[in-house]
């Protein structure tokens, strides 16, 4: 006589020999194996580092025009809102939910001060430079914005951004001060100023990073590379490595609409993938969700000799 | 002062524990030499296969943490080592991912066995955690570009004000510690939660009467 097998219980049907011990060794044993077998094929990818000195060398028109719009306070860190400043409507928005304005800025960044005027502040003889901090910060902050729009829009209309293209104007201390962060950067000495900040140990990189995310040499680098958004880089590594392929859903949704033309796309992308992680975790409480075992019969494959032995010993 | 058993001071806090924990798991279901009849699959291996993998992702990251983050772009024996810290939580990740899937379709939430569930859900994301702090910390292009992306998802839920992808320092220290800390707690329960509850039986599953063992 048979009854249906309650799964809270201890099973109390028959069994079979197990060694757990010895599987997990052999399992170790094997994964060894394949890991070092695809070290040794592969190796592993290890393109270097940007820095901001090899930015400024290779495109300085684009390192120029990044340091224009951080000057007149266009860029994307100067409008990014929070964590790193105060910039109204900046923030992006879950429905009515504000996460990141509310969260704060944790980490301010002034990107006039951080990336431009306090770096040439510690350049050494050099009297040009020295007049025309003097002049910039004698100025007020209406009077700044004016010589660095002014010099920004010229900027952007001369051809290829080139700085010595620029149309004559009232750019006031901008073209000098500009020029000189811009061979502050090709002799390496913006990269340890930006880091530093006046410290000796520091470990945060978020506003050189900023900066270079700023340009577009960054972003042109990593289109070659097919890492940006719209070529599923969310789960690609450089080179044709596997990457963070578990990242495949969450890059999904930045391919199609409303998330792709959405202003809100990554706070859209974010909470879907918090409400959809909630319920991955809490499967076993979602009905519906939690019958579809029943519904695929892939556990019929999975017990098929359980079931084959079921049904053999129903017929006889 | 007479001695006594353990038998005789039940309000020990020490003995309590012990109880309950042996109650919980005796030995032969914290090690068991036997299994019901009808774990059988190829299914069941990847379970295996993920701690396996996981304790050589523990080994080479401790190898890599101890010699420093500048070691393997200067070393060939560093890169090696990175090799196979990479490769292993490759192997990690897709073992456990068809762990996942196999549980799934097994429905091995039932019998009480919910908490087991969910602890492996939270292995997995604590692991995705986990891998996206390597990948900001490899001090390369390849964590440039992650990192200046991965902000903005981040930050745009707040969580970025706290949890700064750009910071190296803090993500080294998320990396090498914290999550890894995090993640195998959770492993060891999850693995407890097996043990204590045992493989999950077929859905339908009868049982003949006349077979049952008797213990």
């Amino acid at each position: 006589m048979s009854r249906p097998v309650d799964p809270a219980q201890d099973w109390a049907g028959p069994t079979r020999p197990y060694d757990l011990l010895k599987e997990v060794v052999i399992c170790v044993i094997v994964v060894t194996l394949l890991t070092t077998g695809l070290a040794v094929v592969f190796s592993s990818p290890d393109v270097p580092q940007i820095t901001l000195s090899t930015w400024a060398n290779s495109k300085p028109n684009d390192f120029v025009a990044t340091a224009a719009t951080e000057l007149d306070g266009t860029s994307g860190s100067a409008t990014y809102g929070a964590p790193y400043n105060d910039t109204k409507d900046a923030a992006m928005k879950l429905g009515p939910l504000e996460l990141q304005r509310w969260a704060g800025v944790t980490t301010r960044v002034d990107s006039v001060n951080d990336f431009v005027v306090r770096p040439l502040s510690g350049v050494p003889g050099a009297p040009d430079l020295t007049t025309a901090l003097d002049q910039w910060k004698a100025a007020d902050r209406t009077q700044q914005q004016t010589w660095a729009s002014a010099y920004d829009d010229a900027l952007q209309k001369a051809t290829d951004q080139d700085p010595a293209q620029v149309a004559a104007g009232d750019y006031g201390p901008v073209p000098v001060m500009l020029t000189s962060l811009l061979k502050m950067a090709q002799s390496g000495g913006l990269d340890g100023a930006l880091l530093t900040q006046g410290q000796f140990y520091r470990t945060d990189y978020t506003r050189p990073l900023l900066f270079i995310a700023d340009g577009t040499y960054l972003e042109d680098r990593a289109v070659g590379e097919h890492l940006a958004g719209e070529q599923w880089g969310m789960m690609n590594e450089t080179g044709n490595y596997p990457g963070q392929a578990w990242l495949w859903l969450y890059t999904l949704w930045y391919q199609i609409e409303p998330f792709k033309s959405s202003g809100n796309a990554d706070a859209l992308v974010w909470g879907l993938m918090m409400l959809l992680t909630a319920g991955f975790v809490l499967v076993p409480f979602l009905p519906g969700v939690r019958s579809i075992p029943r519904w695929v019969p892939v556990h019929r494959l999975i017990w098929r000799d359980y079931y084959r032995s079921q049904r053999t010993s129903s017929t006889t | 002062m007479s001695a006594h058993s353990a038998g005789d001071a039940p309000e020990m806090w020490t003995t309590r524990l012990r109880r309950r924990a042996v109650d919980a798991l005796p030995p032969e279901k914290l090690l068991p030499d036997t299994q019901p009849s009808y774990v059988a699959s190829w299914t069941y291996l990847f379970g295996a296969l993920t701690i396996a993998a996981f304790l050589v992702v523990l080994v080479t990251g401790v190898v890599l943490g101890a010699e420093g983050p500048q070691w393997w772009h200067v070393s060939s024996t560093g890169l090696f080592l990175n090799s196979l810290h990479l490769w292993s939580v490759e192997l990690f990740m897709a073992f456990m991912v068809i762990h996942l899937w196999g549980s799934f379709f097994m429905a091995a939430w039932r019998g009480k066995r919910a908490l087991t569930w969910i602890t492996g859900a939270l292995c997995f994301l604590g692991s995705v955690g986990t891998a996206l702090t390597g990948y900001v910390i490899q001090q390369n292009f390849d964590s440039q570009w992650i990192s200046t992306e991965a902000k903005d998802g981040l930050n745009s839920v707040g969580i970025g004000s706290f949890f700064n992808v750009m910071n190296y320092g803090q993500m080294l220290v998320f990396h090498v510690v914290l999550l890894p800390v995090v993640v195998s707690i959770l492993v060891g329960v999850h693995l407890l939660l097996v043990r204590r509850r045992g493989v999950v039986p077929p859905l339908d599953a009868v049982t003949d009467e006349a077979q049952e063992v008797t213990s």
